[in-house]
């Protein structure tokens, strides 16, 4: 089946099978490999993408569920070369260690921010329950989310 | 992990689900938000031949005042029940329970109707909504029928919805902002509860619902007699596990359960209930 996404503004069409997921056509179909497939199944987080502006993760959907959707992925955060104010703060506070949940993090604390634009540390735990790090540098990822809602 | 094959209908009404479903029969399943469904595809517990994708009926998804209840469309997503003003004025404990679903990113695709026809007992709006007294509204191809809760959980994964059906509507009554309680044990934050124990008043009455204690979701209603009968909290809930048959697996054994259920309800009935 025909489908269409708009992938950080580019419109990307492809064939493709019904049951390709969401994260394939993102890697494999239009090459965006920035987000990563962690546990496959629902838990970890790390394939988090933003589709219609809201986290989702993108190992739990199939592309033709996006069919018509606008997709949001790690590649599409910068604006003019620059760091968007979230990825400029997990720099800033050394909110990574292996970096692989990173790209997860991000576009669930992008999505994080827009629902509560003034978050309680309390608040960022609660609302990044849904992503995993397993080098458990959850103390520095906290700490730039934090940051990043600081930055107006 | 790939799911099987299926060939994929987007549907566009209500009457072309019962279409499809009346054409595919069993080898179809309706596909809402796809939280469940889709990980038991991809480890291919489940293989359906067809799936109808109601995701983008929209006038599918509300939540509207009826003055003696709520209405709550099929496909209205967590998100929406947790943000809900009208909830938190008139059933505080569905907003409160529905914030505790998943994660951000399971609610913002998740819907209510899916949680109820997929009839987990691991999940947490079941459990609500059986102790709510809540009713269902099906469709089928002889017309609509109107379910109660208590009777429409049958077994893990089993419903009273026939293979031609499709939930539509979710009716609750009006509870008002009162105070609830809900205590899910897990060992990760967003994991589906190993134990669930809900609390609340409505209509004058206690209530107490069980999550993952049994096939079905359970209303603790040893529980709730024993506080009708004047039993301090303590005593009501160490009725709490009577009645259950609490699963046994790689997380819990059902006796570590049936404690689990017995501490869980005394913390939830000390919250809710003062």
């Amino acid at each position: 089946m025909k489908i269409s996404i708009s992938v950080n503004g580019d419109k990307q069409t492809h064939d493709v099978e019904p049951r390709t997921l969401l994260v394939q056509f993102l890697r494999e179909q239009a090459n965006l490999t920035g987000t990563k497939v962690g546990c496959d199944t629902s838990s970890c987080g790390a394939c988090t993408v933003l589709v219609d502006g809201e986290s989702a993760k993108s190992c739990t959907m199939f592309a033709a569920q996006a069919d018509g959707s606008a997709v949001t992925t790690i590649e599409g955060l910068m604006t003019d070369g620059k760091f968007n104010r979230v990825q400029q703060s997990f720099q800033d506070e050394h909110g990574l260690q292996c970096g692989f949940c990173t790209a997860g993090m991000v576009m669930a604390a992008v999505s994080l921010l827009e629902e509560i634009p003034n978050p309680t540390e309390s608040d960022v735990r609660i609302g990044l329950e849904g992503n995993l790090c397993r080098c458990t540098g959850y103390h520095n990822i906290v700490k730039a989310v934090m940051a990043a809602a600081r930055v107006k | 992990m790939i799911p099987a094959s299926f060939e994929y209908i987007r549907v566009d009404s209500t009457e072309q689900v019962i279409a499809g479903l009346a054409e595919y029969g069993d080898e179809a399943k309706i596909l809402a938000g796809g939280m469940s469904l889709i990980p038991l595809m991809k480890l291919r517990l489940a293989t359906p031949t067809v799936l109808l994708d109601a995701g983008r009926l929209d006038d599918l998804s509300y939540i509207s005042d009826k003055g003696d209840y709520l209405a709550l469309g099929a496909l209205t997503r967590h998100r929406d029940l947790e943000t809900s003003d009208l909830l938190a004025k008139e059933c505080a404990v569905l907003r409160g329970v529905a914030a505790e679903v998943g994660d951000n990113q399971v609610r913002h695709r998740g819907t209510i109707g899916g949680s109820v026809a997929h009839g987990d007992p691991a999940s947490d709006l079941p459990a609500v909504l059986v102790a709510l007294e809540a009713e269902f509204v099906v469709e089928g191809p002889s017309g609509s029928r109107t379910l109660a809760s208590a009777n429409f959980f049958k077994g893990f994964l089993e419903t009273e919805l026939s293979e031609t059906e499709i939930l539509t509507e979710i009716r609750v009554p009006k509870t008002g902002a009162t105070n609830w309680s809900y205590h899910k044990f897990n060992r990760r934050a967003q994991d589906w509860a190993i134990v669930g124990a809900l609390a609340f008043r409505a209509q004058d009455s206690s209530r107490v619902a069980l999550v993952n204690m049994g096939s079905v979701p359970i209303r603790a209603t040893a529980v709730e007699q024993a506080l009708a009968s004047g039993a301090s909290h303590a005593e009501a809930a160490d009725q709490a596990a009577v009645g259950t048959e609490a699963p046994e697996d790689s997380n819990a054994s059902s006796a570590y359960r049936e404690h689990l259920s017995r501490v869980l309800v005394k913390r939830a009935l000390d919250e809710a209930l003062v």
